[in-house]
């Protein structure tokens, strides 16, 4: 194998090569949504396939979430393999229907006779100083839907990988993409991209074994950080990115639970409802004899996203991290 | 000479137009007529296929009995619910019959007859209403989309999915059906929307049966007609009399063969009245007057082509009674059919989710199967 030039990459260029690669590939793979043509999309991830497939290819739409996955559907129904996108987390809700009612049970409604091979792009999360609606983490609701694949990458290399499988898939795929990841850089090779693993494996970013920090997304860069600050303390924290929030690698987060004993679960979106109750819980379940402390959160706030200016304060960051990991100190009865 | 350049005349204020402002389409040819289109009973008649009108009758007289053999099932509860298509069953059979082979239909739940029309086996068309699984069928092999519950929700599909033909190449047309109530819903407009800007080949049709449960039309639209409301997407709207079921294959069959040769979408209001209540569940007397109703059913569409055949000397009693007789063998098949109960494999609730099942799933499985294993125990 030759070795490809290896230079930074962002994360927003990693996704539109998979979309790329995925579309030279496979002719049934059509891209969709408002903006995604002339424009690449308001975070450039499509920049350049309309260019090169073709407007029958990747087709700027009217503006309509429900119009856009809903023909999305049918779509699929004739066998083509549409990755829609939803400009930001909470333009999607008017697709919610779309998504809940007929994207996630197709499959099931007609007993394997049509499954639906739709992968939906979701930029999600906040940090990037977007107004009201733009910053959404609206993961928990996917996750209570059945019949979704819900995931979400944290590097430059997942990025491409998971959207290859995402697209890949025979099922529908909500694709979480952390925009304020779409500028973070890493080394990478476009000629020599990522292995295009299957969805549903989480993976140990740093191993250590005072405790776990479990993950994913937007987070994953605070929680490496905080591991990071951590060690300065005598705390070695292995942080676990979970990747796929749905199917969620029991094995993976048990076995680091199992060896370190500690566990925070860190996320941006909600505590209450959120993704960390499910997820904390779960942990508890199954690990209940090796904790030496009760599974914890970090969360956003229980409100609606907070406008640009105060966000710093609702989002976890560092220092919130590493108060929660000075509470695993836990001593019975205290 | 303008204004401004008449000798001492002060430079006067001229608001200006917006910048090459013009109409997109002409408005014109896309209105409804006036009057919903008909043509048993009219010169029309003369030019319709002797042949066709006996196939739509028979499937009519087919489609009256199923209503009711559907309806007697709920009643000894072999159907969770069933909404009837009584009085409506031009508009079904009729729709149904202008597609071809290779053409799509979506239907609303209340459109069974089409499917079953269409040649679907009339038990795998009540799986959703006897509540057995939620389709009965495989979509692609019949090229019917699964009966949709929610309103207006299968439009944007049917756009979809002709959409994508056309990118293949294929000369397929979709047909999707909705009632007055799904109008009001956003996935109608936004499906009219897509169809008219892609120029897709699907054709809409509103069965406006006058309710959606018990709220009546005016209560819903201040639309001229519903038929109307195609002009605001820029796809002809074209109003026909449904229980005409030669009015109805004829304005359906031209919207599909225009949509075929890239003419794209039309919109058309089939205007009929649901004789039964909404569902078994509901109660009609509520809500409309049986005056109403009476009326209706002096407009009734059997009785329409059978009074067309027989003046033309198309139909005889001997007719009559074959067809009725032929309804009356499919009806007794469905009762039987039906009358037995569905074997139900629970570990099914889990082979469809996903295309593989997961970890999480696969633990779950294993739970009922223990359950199931010791009820069996227990026997």
């Amino acid at each position: 194998m030759t070795t490809a030039a290896v230079k930074p990459a962002s994360m927003a260029q990693a996704l539109q090569r998979a979309m790329r690669d995925a579309m030279a590939e496979d002719p049934a793979v059509h891209v969709l949504g408002e903006d995604v043509g002339a424009l690449g999309g308001v975070f450039r991830v499509t920049d350049g396939l309309v260019k090169e497939f073709g407007e029958d290819r990747c087709t700027d739409t009217p503006l309509a979430e429900a119009g856009i996955l809903g023909t999305a559907v049918g779509m699929a129904m004739y066998g083509l393999r549409p990755v829609v996108e939803m400009q930001f987390d909470a333009f999607a809700y008017p697709a919610f229907e779309q998504l809940i009612s007929h994207v996630s049970r197709m499959r099931n409604r007609t007993r394997g006779g049509m499954p639906l091979p739709i992968t939906v792009r979701v930029p999600y999360g906040g940090g990037i100083g977007g107004v009201e609606h733009h910053s959404d983490s609206s993961e928990a609701y996917y996750m209570a839907t059945p019949g979704l694949h819900v995931v979400t990458p944290a590097t430059v290399d997942d990025a491409y990988g998971m959207l290859r499988a995402a697209i890949a898939s025979d099922d529908p795929v909500v694709f979480l993409e952390p925009k304020r990841l779409y500028w973070s850089k890493a080394q990478w090779s476009p000629d020599a991209p990522a292995a295009v693993e299957p969805i549903g494996r989480a993976v140990v970013r740093r191993p250590g074994r005072s405790a776990t920090l479990i993950t994913y997304g937007p987070s994953v860069p605070v929680c490496m950080e905080a591991a990071e600050a951590a060690a300065a303390e005598g705390w070695d924290l292995e942080v676990v990115d979970l990747r796929s929030l749905v199917p969620f690698d029991d094995e993976t987060v048990c076995a680091s639970v199992r060896r370190t004993g500690r566990a925070v679960v860190v996320h941006e979106s909600t505590g209450f409802g959120g993704p960390g109750g499910e997820i904390a819980a779960r942990v508890t379940e199954r690990c209940f004899h090796h904790l030496e402390a009760p599974v914890l959160r970090v969360a956003g706030f229980d409100i609606p996203y907070p406008p640009p200016m105060l966000e710093r304060h609702h989002l976890p960051g560092v220092d919130r991290v590493l108060d929660a990991v000075a509470r695993l100190q836990w001593e019975a009865g205290s | 000479m303008t204004v401004q350049e008449l000798p001492g005349a002060a430079a006067a204020y001229r608001p200006t137009p917006p910048p090459a402002w013009k109409p997109r389409t002409d408005p014109t040819p896309l209105l409804p007529d006036p009057e919903p289109y008909r043509v048993l009973g009219t010169d029309a008649a003369a030019g319709a296929d002797p042949e066709l009108l006996l196939r739509l009758y028979a499937q009519l007289v087919r489609g009256r009995r199923y209503n009711a053999q559907a309806t007697a099932l709920t009643k000894q509860g072999r159907l969770a619910v069933y909404p009837s298509s009584t009085g409506q069953e031009a508009c079904e059979v009729a729709a149904a019959l202008a597609l071809e082979e290779r053409d799509w239909l979506f239907p609303s739940y209340r459109d069974t007859l089409a499917a079953v029309a269409r040649g679907l086996d009339p038990v795998q068309a009540l799986t959703l209403l006897r509540g057995d699984w939620h389709t009965g069928y495989d979509p692609r092999e019949h090229r019917i989309a699964p009966l949709c519950t929610p309103l207006a929700t299968q439009l944007p599909h049917a756009v979809g999915l002709a959409h994508a033909a056309r990118l293949k190449g294929d000369d397929v047309v979709a047909l999707a059906m909705v009632g007055d109530g799904g109008t009001s819903e956003g996935d109608f407009h936004e499906a009219l929307n897509f169809a008219a800007v892609w120029r897709a080949p699907v054709v809409f049709l509103v069965q406006n049966n006058g309710f959606a449960i018990s709220v009546p039309l005016a209560k819903q639209t201040a639309a001229p007609s519903l038929a109307h409301k195609a002009v605001g997407y820029g796809m002809p709207g074209r109003l026909v009399d449904g229980n005409d079921a030669a009015a109805v294959h004829e304005v359906v069959g031209d919207a599909v063969a225009k949509a075929r040769r890239g003419g794209g979408p039309t919109l058309i209001e089939a205007v009929t009245y649901r004789i039964d209540a909404h569902t078994n569940a509901d109660d009609a007397t509520r809500y409309r007057a049986e005056g109403e109703v009476e009326t209706w059913r002096a407009h009734d569409p059997i009785r329409l082509l059978e009074r067309e055949l027989t003046e033309r000397g198309l139909l005889d009693e001997h007719g009559i009674r074959a067809a009725a007789d032929a309804a009356e063998t499919m009806a007794a098949d469905l009762r039987e059919r039906m009358n037995a109960d569905p074997v139900l494999d629970p570990m099914d609730l889990f082979e469809h989710v996903y295309a593989e099942q997961t970890t999480q799933l696969r633990e779950q499985a294993a739970q009922l199967r223990a359950e199931l294993d010791a009820e069996e125990e227990a026997r």
